[in-house]
């Protein structure tokens, strides 16, 4: 299936500066994968070392988060959008009653 | 892939505005869009650049968690780009408060970060407006690297 994944912008200096790529695939998680075999620098960005998507990295297929769906092993079809959202999280430790929160 | 030197110009009144939202949330952190341009999607100048000219305010999701912890979910990032693409400019970095505590990226930071990115950091400190520093994660995630903040005038669009 000929698949649009759109990159998001702190991702496009890893991707040649496009804001999407075309990619040939079944499911999700094929789409992802091919477009890391086109950008190989994105893979840490995407992915844990364990070989999981990064809590912050939201794939929507469409309009659909793929948590809500079969996650990557939904399947896609011919002109399918799968877009890479982040979401942003942080924030301090700071220490009260002497105690480090989380 | 980061140049030697990182430099982020914000407007007197961005800065501004960045340090009073930190001030109105305290003790609890805030956070927000930046909105600007980059030299690596906008060659109108020469060299490498980044400007902030807007701000995008958001509210601190982690209403579990609000003195140390902030988070924008995706909805929200899309809206900041929405509203970036509307003002022709783009999303470069995210700002947030730190209550109580130093102007530095934590663990928890680094370990939710994406590249390229700018993540504004302003203290604020018994409720008064401290330090305001920015700071990219490097390549390979392990840390980031200081950006210097520029109090100018960004050029005009």
């Amino acid at each position: 299936m000929a698949i649009k994944v759109i990159i998001p912008t702190p991702l496009r200096v890893y991707a040649g500066k496009k804001d999407s790529a075309d990619v040939s695939a079944e499911t999700v998680g094929e789409a992802l994968g091919n477009l890391i075999v086109q950008f190989g620098d994105l893979r840490k960005h995407l992915y844990t070392d364990e070989g999981k998507l990064r809590s912050f990295v939201n794939i929507y297929l469409n309009d659909e988060d793929i948590r809500y769906m079969a996650k990557e092993a939904t399947p896609v079809k011919d002109g399918d959008v799968v877009s890479i959202v982040p979401s942003i999280a942080g924030g301090s430790r700071a220490r009260r009653n002497g105690t480090a929160q989380g | 892939m980061l140049p030697a030197a990182l430099q982020l110009t914000l407007s007197r009144e961005v800065a501004e505005r960045i340090r009073a939202h930190g001030a109105e949330s305290f003790p609890h952190e805030c956070c927000g869009a930046l909105l600007g341009r980059d030299s690596a999607f906008d060659q109108k100048r020469a060299g490498q650049w980044r400007e902030v000219l807007e701000l995008f305010p958001l509210v601190n999701r982690r209403d579990d968690s609000p003195r140390n912890r902030f988070a924008v979910t995706a909805e929200d990032v899309l809206e900041a780009e929405k509203a970036a693409r509307q003002q022709s400019l783009d999303v470069v970095g995210w700002y947030h408060s730190h209550p109580d505590h130093p102007a530095r990226p934590s663990q928890f930071d680094r370990e939710h970060a994406w590249p390229w990115y700018s993540y504004v950091i302003v203290s604020v400190m018994s409720g008064a407006p401290a330090e305001m520093t920015s700071w990219r994660l490097n390549d390979d995630r392990r840390d980031y690297s200081p950006e210097c903040i520029e109090i100018g005038n960004p050029a005009a669009s």
